[in-house]
């Protein structure tokens, strides 16, 4: 009896650890989260004093939906944009990880450039170089002899393997996007990274007794070992494209809110943005858990 | 399950037990020749990846400071490329001066460093109680940090804004409540309560470390007669170095390179570098027009952007060049899976 008190009273002890966060969510998160439910079916009006607010039904949502020029088309692109480069995004950084884990000259510096776009390639620089003339010069200049070359090459070899058509373009294009698919898979390799590191290495000595291929072993240890960290880098990926420059909604979603159509149609576009991309993500997630390996 | 100290000697020991099987019975030299042959060969294949995926990555970095030492004829002589002909500092000069650099970085770095320590002692504590305390909706609160993380910004935007704005908790704070807008009380509020950028990551990282550690640890802790928080501060925070320092590093890079929460909350902060960088184009502009009676060309325009660029990540990849080294093997010991 004694005994399970005092272990309630341990346990009691976690709401203190936790109560930061606690606060946090309630002033800084659930209010002005349900201040955007509000907000996207009402019309609001500031004052020095407070704001106001006064119902006006879905007709926000119907702006959002059927006046507005692009939002619908943009919407659109934007989750086909997401579903496109999750897979590349995955494949590339774990391809990345097993390269950065095997013992080479030179490997803290290589893992050190490939963390660096997270550095550097976020956030401000991002935005200038978005709107700037040299860069913006170089990379045409780049991806026009890149994209020529590439893409006759690719074509050459892929043509003989006889692939869907709609295989072959989703090649084509990752390869011509292969600059953005690096810089945006900066956390991910660590990730994977730290994964590859906590696999037992008395797995790898038993399969090379047995005297397995470095290709077997990728496919019967490291990627099944690895898989349970699939649905994080998937869930990282999405939250980091809602700051990617290439994401247009995050631009419509502003410049509506700042000019023309007002908060209440901007938090109604926010939400159809973020119902999409919840459902997204869950069935993605839904899918992958299916078939992840965990390790027990 | 992350591991421990023994995580840094793996790959060494793994290295060590294979060079220690090398198969030496004659009927498998043959097949030890070939998989030798296509190590060499992989090896090769994969420093021409790295090298080139290495170019692509530093390019942009490139073009920045070889651009930035060329003189104002370079810029439109279309034989120079790389090596400028005529070398000058004066971009980094004028840069300089237009971005008050000395002062608005020391601000920018303050702001910066104070709210990723916060970050790091709440993410810490929020990380251990929900990693080692069976209390009460605990795994709710878990669903509440990742769903911070699933929300896209742009959707708390506006209504931030206005709770900023009229801050008032809930109305515990009466007549109206305060306005936080253009202060920087926003920034380290939300950082010392873990709601601050992406937070919802670290929290989750630091929970990830805790369960792995041994229970042990603190057992003979309490057994000794330590309580939760002497436990914590004395033995579990100490040991919980590799995963303060991936957020230190990242949190400071998130906060430095944030414009969308400064630009917002924070319109009239014009010591902070970020605005400097952001309206360089356009004091340098003005400036030009000033003096010169008409616009600047693109190409001069350009590179003062890009040269400011420079400055602004300067400080960065610094601070990243002395934690290179420890970060890395941070990140090795903070694994985690799951």
């Amino acid at each position: 009896m004694f005994k399970l008190s005092r272990k309630t009273r341990h346990n009691l002890a976690g709401y203190v650890f936790v109560l930061p966060f606690v606060i946090g969510f309630a002033a800084f998160f659930l209010y002005p989260f349900i201040l955007s439910i509000l907000l996207s079916i009402s019309e609001l009006e500031l004052g020095a004093t407070g704001f106001k607010l006064t119902s006006v039904g879905l007709e926000n949502y119907r702006r959002a939906l059927f006046v507005h020029e692009n939002f619908v088309r943009v919407l659109f692109e934007e989750i086909v944009r997401v579903l496109r480069n999750v897979p590349i995004i995955v494949m590339f950084s774990l391809f990345v990880a097993v390269m950065l884990n095997q013992p080479f000259r030179g490997r803290l510096l290589a893992r050190v450039i490939f963390f660096l776009p997270v550095i550097y390639a976020s956030g401000a620089v991002l935005i200038m170089e978005n709107f700037d003339y040299l860069t913006s010069t170089l990379r045409s200049a780049e991806s026009g002899s890149q994209g020529a070359l590439g893409g006759q090459t690719l074509m050459l070899v892929f043509s003989n393997l006889k692939l869907p058509e709609v295989v072959l373009e989703y090649i084509l294009t990752s390869v011509q996007g292969i600059a953005d698919i690096i810089k945006a898979s900066g956390i991910q390799i660590l990730i994977f990274l730290a994964g590859l590191q906590s696999i037992s290495p008395s797995l790898y000595e038993a399969s090379a007794m047995e005297g397995a291929t470095a290709w077997e072993e990728f496919w019967k240890i490291t990627f099944p070992l690895s898989s349970p960290l699939i649905p994080t880098v998937v869930l990282y990926t999405i939250i980091d494209s809602y700051a990617s420059v290439n994401n247009k909604i995050m631009e419509v979603i502003r410049t509506t809110t700042f000019q023309g159509m007002g908060y209440g149609v901007s938090s109604a576009m926010a939400w159809i943005f973020f119902a999409l991309i919840a459902v997204t993500l869950a069935v993605l997630i839904g899918i992958i858990s299916r078939w992840v390996i965990y390790q027990e | 399950m992350a591991q421990f100290p023994e995580a840094i000697t793996k790959t060494e020991r793994s290295e060590a037990m294979r060079s220690e099987t090398k198969p030496s019975a004659p009927r498998m030299k043959r097949r030890f020749h070939r998989s030798r042959v296509l190590g060499i060969a992989w090896a090769l294949i994969r420093t021409l990846l790295l090298f080139g995926m290495g170019y692509i990555i530093l390019f942009p970095i490139l073009v920045k400071i070889s651009s930035s030492f060329m003189g104002f004829e370079d810029l439109f002589d279309s034989s120079v490329n790389w090596i400028p002909r005529r070398f000058t500092l004066e971009h980094y000069q004028t840069v300089f001066l237009a971005m008050e650099y000395p002062k608005t970085l020391l601000h920018s770095a303050v702001l910066a460093g104070g709210v990723s320590i916060l970050q790091v002692a709440s993410c810490m504590l929020v990380g251990y109680g929900l990693a080692r305390f069976d209390f009460p909706g605990k795994r709710l609160l878990f669903a509440c940090v990742i769903f911070t993380l699933i929300v896209p910004p742009e959707l708390m935007l506006a209504p931030l804004y206005i709770n900023l704005r009229y801050f008032d908790l809930w109305g515990l704070i009466p007549g109206g409540g305060f306005n936080l807008l253009n202060t920087q009380w926003p920034f380290y509020l939300m950082a010392v309560t873990g709601t601050g950028i992406r937070n919802g990551i670290f929290i989750y990282l630091m929970r990830q470390f805790f369960k792995g550690i041994p229970k042990s640890l603190e057992e003979a802790a309490y057994v000794d007669g330590a309580g939760p928080f002497r436990t914590f501060f004395y033995i579990m925070a100490p040991a919980a170095l590799p995963p303060a320092l991936v957020t230190f590093v990242l949190s400071f890079a998130w906060q430095w390179n944030d414009y969308f929460y400064t630009t917002t909350f924070y319109q009239s902060g014009s010591e902070l570098l970020t605005h400097k960088f952001l309206g360089v184009n356009i004091a340098f502009a003005g400036w030009y027009r000033e003096v010169f009676g008409m616009s600047p060309p693109f190409e001069l325009h350009s590179v003062i952007s890009n040269v400011a660029a420079l400055f602004y990540i300067a400080p960065l990849l610094i601070v990243f060049a002395f934690l290179q080294r420890y970060f890395m093997a941070s990140i090795e010991r903070s694994g985690t899976v799951g």
